[in-house]
């Protein structure tokens, strides 16, 4: 298990990552929400892996074995605030391309020397 | 009024005062200069007071808890040694007040002037003041600031902005210097507070860290107080207004480094490293100072380099490790600032009496203004050492102590003979100051003919020169208590016996004293006119080596190396930026493992393997990588791939026991999707078929393929790392205690929540906040949204659908759209009050089983956002008003006064509280003050993620809006 987990861990890290060195802003939000899942994955694991007993207290459950709530608690309102993020680079990116035309993240298209705010490139 | 308040009273006073000036319209000139007049008499007035205090026994203090976790107090410390500074201060200051009245220009903004002035004032006092290392340096750099502010008052003209701008380089470098010495020597003591460093002197010379100490606090005093190579600041800072001059250079700011090393006598002197660095830039200043002070032309140059000089004699003293020195250099101090405050007042006068300060233009000025001219005799007197006068004393203390400093240096043996040389230059230098100016045939061509100035601006200069007369006079009478009180505050128990008699008798330092006064005139008489030829006013032997210009090259040289380096290194552009840092986290990551022989693989805990969870990240992987694959030309399929990387990450969680999380995350999945989808529609076209040029396709190969390359290894050390975390033993740390507490402390069996409520509400609270910023941010970005001109058209599905409907019979444009979806549109519209149920039930059971605020703010959102996509904004708008902006705000209004209730309890902020309410029919309902916080974090989640939703569904109605009036301005311009 831990090592399928980091395997996946490090598959979405990669494909983040290499989304993110993409031209286009739209390639980058996708990659900073894969690296996301990584990332939040990843302090999730710091917990270590327990399968069948979240941290739900009840008659009969035993404290000792449940799962450790910390990085749970912790990852929770990553997920909300990441979640928050993508939107606010969405729509950075939308306002960025209405203002300069281009879905470049340098703002111009990368044959074009000087960035020409307002005109879009042919 | 008790003596900590006078003190106290005394500093504010300065900084209240320039607030006030600045308050003042910029002609008011005559209430500007009450006011400083008032604030400098006032807070003088409360340092005489303190005169007994301050002298006998202990210092005045005053103190407030700064930074306490740093040691660090704000202290007020008053002894001899600073109440004469004060005064100096505070005395000189008020004269230039007046001064200055007369002096400035009507059309200058004097308030501007004298809230500078008196801010300088303020931070003056608090170097002198100062009863805290930290502190101390802290009122040193805002001298160096506001003296900036001051040299460049005339921002207009370019010498002054070079001026203040050298002054300020070469001061605030010394400064930082100083903080990081005064840091060495807080350190090496083990506290900031003045009184235990002067008292660890023994402590603080056998420590290994005294060496850097000693030079940085040295770096600090010897560019303030313009000490070779340090000086040339100084004559360029003659650039300001000449009362400025006046006070800058006699009395405050250039003394301030003469005060650091007199202060720190006791705790740093007595070592060679002292002696040699203190001593020898003293030697080297003095003489370098005299000399160049012979050769200026202008009467402000020549007063700088003698303030140079002097401050270099000053410095030596300080230098040769005498107590007696020291008293002869803080002699030697106040009578500097006296003589010389009252010759530039001087030169100040001749200037705008005569409008020239070209010696080689004066001349004859005897006859237009002998009552100045006698005032600038005396004072020039003083400072060429003749007898009677102030200056004289100090001269022969300090050729007293170049005798008697016996021993086997260099230094020590030239010592007598270049303080002689140095005071035959005084005496020459002053003697062509007043020869030139005052004597001689009337003067020609003057720009303004010269007379007397008004009555009120000679009386600083009489006060001034009255002081030098009585103090040279009878010493005993005037300065001699105030010495003595001023040198035992530093010297304790090492305070030599001495007599500031005028007569010692013939002995060796009044012999020296005769050679240099008739030296000097000698030296006048044979090179005047060759001095008044040299054309260019440098130096002779120094001209080639202008410190000011080797300065502006270095700092030119400084700023195109950093242009060059930008050039080279830098790019504007984002990729190679987040390759760097990627790069840089993958070594940095790489170096620790190494270094630290981290192994990835030791065997350790595992969990049973289960071939349904590898076969879920089968997918995962298989998503993540086709969605980076797809991310340029398929943008749909790439944002259905990465909601399906969401989900599997969803699954892991429900998996390895973390509900709550699997909840959250599905929920904000679908938000998350619905805005890429909603995003789609404004981005550019993008064909593979474009074709590209080779050169550009190669690049791009290229490019790819280091990135790959890049991700590939962050993705396997991310891997690697996680491995070996997992694979070790769980540490026991803080969550035990978590899990054990949450019912008996919080009455809550959801740990995850109540971490979230109750345990860390704080942090949760912070997060809501960032949150709300987030939407509102996203709202505020969207209001001025303009989509590029080529997705302004409407999208090409539209278009075929409404040419449909017009080609057939009985049907208007939209009705396609209208009837597309029509099942799981109706079903959708009956969901909505089951999914407001559903977040109801999130929310209720969130303290004891998985859900909670964040999941039902979600859940609420999405139920928004459905009824959004099945039947269009403007259906649901007709019959639905949402304001998430003011969910926003009623949802953080309930979380902090959720938390402000405990208050009501006498308990601290965001204490919670529960207990079990007996409710009729549904039996015990357990009732918890962390209830009300959630319900904050769930209306604020809604507003949040609803705003945002709503703000980029809404950029399409109004673009058909836009285009609507559009084409009926079109329609109506062809009817007509």
């Amino acid at each position: 298990m831990e090592l399928v987990l980091s395997l996946g861990i490090g598959a979405f890290a990669a494909a983040g990552v290499w989304l993110i060195l993409r031209p286009r802003t739209f390639q980058v939000v996708l990659g900073l929400s894969l690296l996301s899942y990584a990332i939040n994955l990843f302090i999730f694991a710091m917990g270590r892996l327990t399968v069948g007993s979240p941290p739900v207290l009840g008659a009969g459950i035993d404290t000792v074995s449940v799962d450790d709530p910390v990085p749970q608690a912790l990852v929770l309102t990553a997920v909300v605030i990441s979640f928050a993020l993508t939107a606010l680079f969405l729509v950075v990116l939308l306002a960025a391309r209405g203002v300069t035309g281009s879905d470049h993240v340098d703002g111009h298209e990368p044959s074009s020397a000087e960035p020409r705010p307002g005109h879009p490139q042919p | 009024m008790p003596p900590e308040a006078l003190l106290v009273a005394a500093a504010i006073l300065p900084f209240l005062g320039s607030a006030a000036a600045i308050c003042l319209p910029s002609h008011a000139r005559n209430a500007a200069a009450g006011l400083a007049g008032g604030v400098m008499l006032a807070s003088l007035a409360c340092i005489l007071l303190l005169y007994p205090l301050a002298m006998g026994g202990g210092p005045v203090s005053a103190s407030l808890d700064w930074l306490p976790s740093l040691g660090v107090r704000l202290t007020l410390r008053l002894d001899g040694l600073a109440w004469l500074f004060a005064v100096l201060v505070l005395g000189i200051g008020a004269l230039v007040v007046l001064y200055a009245r007369y002096y400035m220009a009507t059309e200058d903004p004097v308030p501007r002037l004298f809230c500078y002035f008196l801010a300088f004032v303020g931070a003056m006092l608090g170097i002198v003041l100062s009863g805290n290392l930290i502190q101390l340096v802290v009122f040193w750099e805002l001298t160096s600031v506001v003296s900036f502010l001051l040299i460049g008052y005339w921002s207009d003209n370019a010498s002054a902005r070079d001026g203040a701008r050298m002054a300020l380089t070469i001061t605030a470098a010394g400064g930082l210097c100083l903080l990081v010495g005064m840091v060495l020597l807080g350190r090496i003591v083990g506290s900031y507070d003045l009184d235990r460093v002067l008292a660890s002197g023994d402590v603080i010379r056998a420590s290994p860290a005294y060496l850097p100490a000693l030079v940085l606090i040295l770096a600090g005093a010897l560019t303030k107080s313009a000490q070779f190579p340090f000086h040339i600041w100084l004559p360029r800072a003659m650039a300001a207004p000449t009362p400025i001059s006046a006070y800058l250079h006699s009395a405050t700011m250039v003394k301030a480094g003469v005060f650091l090393m007199i202060r720190f006598w006791p705790a740093l002197a007595g070592t060679e490293s002292w002696y040699w660095i203190v001593g020898t830039a003293g030697m080297a200043t003095m003489l370098v100072g005299a000399w160049s002070a012979i050769f200026q032309h202008d009467l402000k140059g020549l007063l700088a380099y003698s303030t140079i000089s002097h401050l270099g004699l000053i410095t030596l003293l300080l230098g040769l490790d005498s107590p007696l020195a020291v008293v002869a250099a803080i002699f030697h101090t106040v009578n500097h600032a006296t003589f010389k405050a009252s010759l530039f007042m001087a030169a100040g006068i001749i200037d705008h009496e005569a409008g020239t300060r070209d010696l080689r233009r004066l001349s004859g000025l005897w006859r237009a203004m002998p009552y100045t001219a006698t005032l600038a005799m005396v004072a020039a007197s003083a400072m060429a050492g003749v007898p009677l006068l102030n200056g004289f004393l100090s001269k022969e203390m300090f050729l007293a102590e170049a005798v008697d400093n016996s021993g086997d240096h260099l230094l020590n043996h030239a010592l007598p003979v270049l303080a002689t040389v140095a005071s035959a230059f005084t005496v020459l230098y002053s003697l062509r100051f007043i020869r030139q100016t005052f004597f001689g045939p009337p003067p020609r061509d003057l720009p303004h003919a010269p007379h007397e100035p008004v009555r009120w601006m000679r009386i600083p200069v009489e006060a001034l020169v009255l002081i030098c007369i009585a103090i040279g006079l009878v010493p005993n009478l005037t300065i001699g208590p105030v010495l003595h009180g001023a040198a035992s505050a530093v010297l304790g128990t090492r305070m030599p016996t001495y007599d500031l008699a005028i007569w010692h008798g013939f002995n060796a330092p009044l012999a020296m004293s005769v050679a240099a006064l008739a030296g000097g005139v000698v030296l006048y008489v044979v090179f005047g006119r060759r001095i008044n030829a040299n054309p260019r006013g440098g130096p002779w032997l120094m001209d080639r080596l202008d410190g000011g210009r080797l300065f502006e090259r270095a700092m030119t040289g400084l700023v195109r190396g950093a242009r060059l380096l930008e050039a080279r290194l830098g790019s504007e552009r984002l990729q190679p930026q987040l390759r760097i840092l990627f790069l840089a986290a993958l070594l940095a990551a790489t170096a620790t493992g190494v270094s630290r022989n981290l192994d990835l693989f030791a065997a350790g805990r595992t969990t049973t393997f289960d071939p349904a969870f590898a076969l879920l990240w089968v997918v995962g992987v298989a998503c993540a990588i086709g969605a980076a694959e797809r991310a340029k030309y398929h943008r749909l399929s790439a944002t259905i791939l990465v909601g399906g990387a969401g989900l599997v990450s969803c699954l892991t969680f429900l998996w390895l026991s973390a509900p709550d999380l699997a909840v959250t995350q599905i929920l904000v999945e679908l938000l998350t999707t619905v805005m890429l989808l909603l995003s789609l529609r404004w981005l550019p076209k993008r064909d593979e078929a474009i074709p590209t040029p080779e050169v550009e396709r190669t690049r791009a190969r290229r490019r790819r393929i280091t990135d790959a390359i890049v991700a590939a290894f962050v993705g396997l050390g991310l891997a690697g790392l996680a491995h070996a975390v997992m694979t070790r033993p769980a540490v026991d740390g803080i969550s035990r205690w978590f899990v054990e507490e949450a019912y008996p402390q919080a009455g809550g069996r959801n740990v995850v929540n109540v971490l979230l409520v109750d345990f860390r509400a704080f942090d949760t609270l912070g997060e809501i906040c960032v949150l709300g910023v987030v939407g509102l941010t996203v709202f505020a970005l969207l209001r001025r949204f303009r989509p590029a001109p080529d997705s302004r058209e409407r999208p090409a599905q539209q278009i075929s659908h409404d040419a449909y409907d017009r080609s057939r019979e009985g049907r208007e444009p939209g009705h396609t759209a209208a009837d597309a979806l029509m099942v799981p549109r109706i079903v959708t519209t009956w969901l909505f009050p089951f999914i407001l149920l559903l977040a109801l039930h999130l929310f209720l059971r969130g303290h004891d089983l998985p859900g909670g605020g964040f999941a039902a703010g979600i859940t609420l959102t999405v139920a928004f956002a459905l009824q959004y996509m099945a039947r269009g904004a403007e259906w649901v708008e007709e019959r639905l008003r949402i304001q998430p902006i003011s969910w926003i705000g009623a949802g953080l209004l309930v979380a902090v006064l959720a938390g402000a209730g405990s208050w009501l309890f006498g308990r601290p902020y965001l204490t919670a509280s529960f207990a079990y309410w007996d409710a009729p029919l549904i039996g015990k309902v357990p009732l918890a003050s962390a209830l009300v916080f959630d319900l904050g974090i769930m209306v604020l989640v809604v507003g949040a993620s609803a705003l945002m939703l709503v703000a980029l569904a809404h950029q399409s109605l109004r673009r058909t809006r836009a285009t609507g009036a559009q084409a009926e301005r079109e329609s109506a311009g062809e009817v007509a």
